[in-house]
């Protein structure tokens, strides 16, 4: 909310400057977030008078002035026809920067010269008039600059306001509590109405339907206005407070709504049909257009101000412009009352229109300041327009709003929650600045009664707040709690493996990447879904910022290829990013999706940073499956097997693999298809694996045990063997890996060829074989029977032969 | 005979002195004192030389055989140590071209400072729980005081995923379904994403918060102050003036706004903390009984407070980082600094 200080200043004797009173309404936590400087935005004009008019020879709408700042005369080229000789008005001298931000020239016009400006309200920015020259008070001082003539300097604070404190959403809040922090007085504006005439009850009367909604409205009459624009001093604080000034009866509600926080609303009385007020809700699908222009489509129930025929407000929220109050204005109605929060609230979002009201009326107003700003604003009405206020007022009450209940304060309370000795006189004291009423009961005990602008306060904790916001923050000591290690029996192993992956592809030289967990529902067709898998089970956001982050993600992979898009825009086409986070996946029961854990990652380019050292070499499927072989090892997850896989839709059919811990499927890896690269506009190709995290958790071992260094030498034994090309190298191997072999240490693959000395359709797969026995070194003859029986054996399994042995 | 062997002698040894690798040293020996060498060729001789002289020429004629093999021994391997300091100078690399490194990895700044956090509040015993991202309504604001249609929801704009659940907002329903299944003591962290939708320089929709929790009986607000100041100073420096300000939030009461002193301007005044000297880092309070109520704890026994700060606000002061949005843009020239 925007204070203006000068406003403020009508309530409270401050003389602090503005920095200090900011700082001190910041620590008892309404936080200022700006101090600026306000007024209108002109510079160098001064007061004037004019000592003669005449015309202009050249032009006939024209006419020269002489104009005087006392002590030097300055001719001036004029438009405006409403000036004479002997008025007093702001001189715009040659180099005066008006609003806009021109600057003010020596010119000729029309063969005159012209030695500056005198300007309208308007072309100050001070009011509307733009008809003629602002005319000024004529004891004015003769040449002081017009922003202090007028009092236009002020200094605006923009006060951040929570939600629980909507009394300082007001002049008169705020000054309460800078009244409180300073020790100064607080002056509460006159709110006393002189009446006159017929008494409302004869003319009006106010009948509610909903006393739910609206608990209660009071009304006045104010009579025989002459609408016009408002005197200097109120335009000017509207406007340091960001209101535009209107006339002299809008006015009035929106300074009294700002003053006292009490949204008040004027009617035309003569537009209310039947000449009477009626509180009801709307009809389905009733029309309304307020004062905006808008036209509303009014929902059952939406609560109405209506005249005896047709609704003439939104209660709250807006007026109507059926009863907008016009130059032509006679009579005013004017409404203050106090509506439901809560319904105001729904009904203000549901139109979607955010009023400075209707923010008032869903915070809560003050019950005890309906009648004081009605009859503040009355008073203020017939003041400024010539009007008089009518006899009486009208305050129908149908529902007690309930009042502040005393709240039993325990001292001692207080002092635990703290952490701080209260000395309960002081503690009296303060609350008793918050114009709390407070009984001592004895034994540490106080009976608190809030004043009725306080509703956020209902409950002890609420005092003890109190007591502390006023106290300071910076009184309570700084202490530590007891230590308190966590129990042994906490298990962070999640977290420890977390670690170990993160650290092992970091170590593989992977960088971590964090996108958005929303997505476009785009994603899964991109990547190939098709749409009875589970990537298309999205959970879908209401009210998403855009298309492309309406759903949550269902897999990791396309915000990795995104990415990797991204990068290469920006020239870097060599990446090793992973990513680890959650995918949702909406389920049929339950409210909540299934989130699960992932680890995904994306290589593409180089193997190596280019370098003098390196010949470029582009990676390939195995450089990311041992990326994945490194990251196992790391975890110590035994039983890996990769397993061809051709049905992951996003993958190279013939390049993919699923990889089984044991029996469990923990994710895929392999080269991005083609046709994704190609949808996804990627220009070259990538290695992609998406993992289950709990899977890694669940096969990781973080203990490990120690084994026994062999001490006799192993013997080795190579042999190729011809096969048919589609063969895997698990095919070949695993039949004699499973065979238990006692001697056979390891088998494996050291050389992969097929080539020009190979037949088409084969290849030569060149094995290892260790030999080892943990009780003696092997001789020849030892290593020979085992071998030709394990030889012999793939022949046999797999159809090979050994090559140079046919 | 005499000055034939001494002859022969010096001009042995000055053909070594001549020689200049291996093969000539070799083949100085091999004339000399081959089998058919010259010196034997003279030794020969010897027969023809009056007997009484023979000894003596023998003896002669061995000391000079010495002498000789002597010296081309000396000279061998004086050529091969010159030969070998030849041979390495000529393998001389440039020491100065690059290594051939391994590029390291890089774990997100976010990661890393959200490891940072939690190691601070793990010292203090504080252990870490995480909760779903996709949350019930009920936790993520009924439970923690904030009503359906209350105003206090204007503070934290929200994306719906249908009637009553959300994303959420804080990561704070996280410290309601622990309280729900734990009595006190309590003691947590929970790290992790949060989403809101908001989209500027200073906003991400998608951003990580840490919350902690601590209930016990007579935890105070000056033990809250205590906690906060101690991470705070253990992450900004231990001289880094803070301060507590009221403020509001709807689970906690009496709350807090901590600021630190700006960590770019020493509290001078600049853009980055809006001229005020101080810079919002995190919010603060007494948990308000209304939740304890929620959760079946009684607040007459126990009391405690809850914080909760930005993993992206603390990362943009530590790392100097002006725009939010770089840390989901992924860039590699960003990632590769940290």
């Amino acid at each position: 909310m925007l204070v203006s200080l000068k406003w403020l200043r009508d309530y409270v004797d401050c003389s602090l400057p503005p920095e200090e009173i900011a700082e001190k309404l910041t620590m008892a936590g309404l936080e200022v977030e700006s101090v600026s400087p306000a007024g209108p935005d002109f510079s160098g004009v001064v007061v004037a008078r004019i000592e003669s008019v005449n015309p202009h020879p050249n032009a006939d709408r024209l006419s020269l002035c002489e104009v005087t700042t006392g002590d030097k005369g300055y001719r001036v080229v004029c438009g405006a026809q409403n000036i004479g000789a002997g008025d007093v008005v702001p001189l715009a001298r040659v180099g005066a920067v008006i609003p806009g931000g021109y600057t003010i020239r020596h010119s000729t016009i029309r063969g005159e010269a012209s030695e500056g400006m005198l300007c309208s309200e308007e072309e100050l920015g001070i009011g509307n008039d733009a008809t003629g020259i602002m005319q000024l008070d004529r004891s004015l001082p003769l040449g002081e600059d017009l922003q202090r003539a007028l009092d236009l300097e002020d200094v605006v604070l923009d006060v951040a306001v929570t939600p629980n404190r909507p009394d300082c959403l007001s002049m008169l809040g705020i000054a309460r509590e800078v009244a409180l922090l300073t020790g100064a007085d607080l002056r509460y504006p006159d709110s006393s109405c002189d009446e006159a005439g017929e008494d409302i009850h004869g003319t009006t009367s106010v009948e509610i339907q909903s006393p739910r909604l609206c608990p209660r409205y009071t009304a006045r009459l104010v009579r025989n206005v002459h609408v016009g624009s408002s005197p200097s001093w109120m335009r000017v604080r509207l406007e340091a407070v960001g209101l535009r000034s209107i006339n002299n009866v809008v006015d009035v509600t929106n300074f009294v709504m700002m003053e006292y926080g009490q949204p008040l609303h004027a009617f035309d009385f003569s537009f209310l049909e039947e000449g009477r007020i009626v509180v009801r809700g709307a009809s389905e699908g009733e029309e309304f257009q307020s004062l905006d222009e808008k036209v509303h489509t009014l929902a059952k129930d939406t609560l109405m101000i209506c005249d005896g025929i047709k609704p003439v407000a939104i209660a709250g929220i807006m007026g109507g412009l059926n009863s907008e109050v016009r130059d032509a204005t006679d009579t005013i109605l004017l409404e203050s009352a106090y509506f439901n929060p809560t319904s105001i609230r729904k009904a203000a979002r549901t139109m979607g229109m955010s009023t400075d009201a209707a923010f008032r009326f869903e915070r809560g107003v003050d019950p005890g300041g309906v009648i004081p700003a009605l009859n503040r604003a009355a008073r203020l009405m017939a003041e400024l327009s010539g009007g008089s206020v009518a006899k009486g007022h009208i305050d129908e009450y149908p529902r007690e709003i309930v009042p502040p209940a005393a709240i039993t304060l325990r001292i001692k309370k207080a002092e635990e929650i703290l952490g701080l000795s209260l000395d309960a006189s002081r503690i009296q004291q303060v609350l008793r600045h918050l114009e709390m009423t407070v009984h001592d009961e004895g034994d540490g005990i106080l009976r608190v009664t809030p004043p009725t602008f306080r509703g956020d306060v209902t409950r002890e904790i609420d005092l003890v707040e109190e007591i502390a916001r006023i106290e300071g923050y910076d009184t309570i000591p700084v202490t530590l709690p007891p230590l308190a290690p966590p129990s042994a029996e906490d298990d962070d192993r999640d977290e420890q493996i977390d670690s170990v992956i993160k650290n092992a592809l970091t170590g593989l030289g992977y960088m971590e990447v964090i996108h958005y967990s929303f997505t476009s529902p785009e994603s899964s067709r991109l990547l190939g879904f098709p749409e009875s898998h589970e990537s298309w089970k999205f959970v879908t956001i209401e009210n998403p910022l855009t298309e492309d982050t309406s759903v949550m993600r269902t897999n990791l992979v396309y915000g990795l290829l995104g990415s990797m898009r991204r990068n290469m825009n920006a020239g870097n086409s060599d990446l090793k990013f992973f990513e680890a986070g959650k995918i949702f996946i909406r389920t049929e029961t339950g409210k909540l999706p299934r989130e699960t854990k992932r680890i995904a990652g994306l290589l593409t380019g180089a193997r190596f940073e280019r370098s003098w050292r390196f010949q470029e070499e582009t990676s390939d499927f195995y450089d990311m499956k041992g990326c994945l072989e490194t990251l196992f090892e790391a975890l110590s997850i035994e039983a890996v097997r990769f397993d061809p896989d051709p049905t992951v839709p996003f993958l190279h059919p013939g390049r993919s693999a699923s990889v089984f811990f044991g029996n469990n499927r923990a994710g895929v890896v392999g080269e991005v298809h083609p046709d994704v690269l190609a949808r996804m506009d990627l220009p070259q190709t990538a290695f992609v694996f998406e993992l289950d995290q709990d899977a890694l958790i669940n096969a990781a071992s973080l203990r490990r045990r120690f084994r026994e260094i062999p001490r006799f030498p192993a013997v080795a034994r190579d042999v190729a063997f011809l096969v048919d090309r589609n063969i895997t190298a698990d095919q070949l191997c695993s039949p004699i890996l499973n065979a238990g072999e006692e001697l056979l240490e390891s088998v494996h693959v050291f050389d992969v060829y097929c080539g020009s000395s190979v037949p088409k359709d084969m290849k030569s797969l060149a094995l290892r074989f260790t030999y080892r026995s943990p009780s003696k070194t092997l001789a020849d003859n030892d290593v020979g029977d085992v071998h030709h029986r394990i030889v012999d054996e793939i022949i046999r399994a797999s159809g090979a032969k050994v090559r140079g042995m046919d | 005979m005499k000055a034939a062997l001494e002859n022969l002698e010096r001009e042995a040894l000055s053909e070594i002195g001549k020689a200049a690798d291996k093969d000539e040293f070799l083949a100085i020996r091999t004339r000399y004192l081959g089998r058919k060498g010259l010196l034997t060729g003279l030794l020969r001789k010897l027969k023809e030389v009056p007997p009484d002289e023979r000894p003596l020429l023998g003896n002669l004629s061995n000391r000079i055989k010495e002498r000789i093999a002597g010296a081309i021994d000396a000279a061998l391997e004086e050529w091969e140590t010159r030969s070998r300091t030849d041979r390495l100078q000529q393998d001389a690399l440039d020491v100065t071209l690059p290594g051939r490194t391994v590029q390291y990895g890089t774990l997100h700044p976010i990661t890393q400072t959200t490891a940072e956090i939690c190691s601070i509040f793990a010292k203090l015993g504080f252990s870490v729980v995480e909760g779903p991202e996709v949350e019930l309504d009920y936790y993520n604001f009924e439970a923690l005081n904030i009503p359906k249609d209350h105003p206090a929801r204007d503070m934290q704009d929200t994306f719906y995923i249908a009637g009553d659940t959300v994303l959420r907002t804080h990561t704070s329903p996280v410290q309601v379904r622990t309280m729900e299944q734990q009595r006190p003591p309590v003691r947590i962290l929970s790290p992790g994403k949060v989403y809101r939708p908001d989209s500027d320089v200073s906003h991400t929709p998608m951003f990580h918060q840490v919350e902690g929790l601590m209930v016990d009986r007579n935890v105070t607000f000056a033990d809250l102050k205590g906690v906060l100041q101690y991470f705070l100073h253990y992450m900004f420096g231990a001289d880094r003036p803070l301060r507590f300000r009221p403020s509001f939030f709807p689970f906690t009461e009496p709350s807090a706004e901590v600021d630190i002193q700006c960590v770019m301007c020493g509290g001078r005044g600049c853009r980055v903390c809006g001229h005020s000297g101080w810079i919002e880092i995190l919010g603060c309070g007494m948990v308000d009984p209304a939740v304890y109520s929620n959760v079946q704890y009684d607040p007459e026994e126990f009391s405690g407070f809850a914080f909760g700060l930005g993993v992206e606000r603390i990362a943009m002061l530590t790392l100097g980082i002006s725009d939010i949005r770089l840390f989901f843009e992924n860039d590699r020239r960003f990632l590769a600094q940290f």
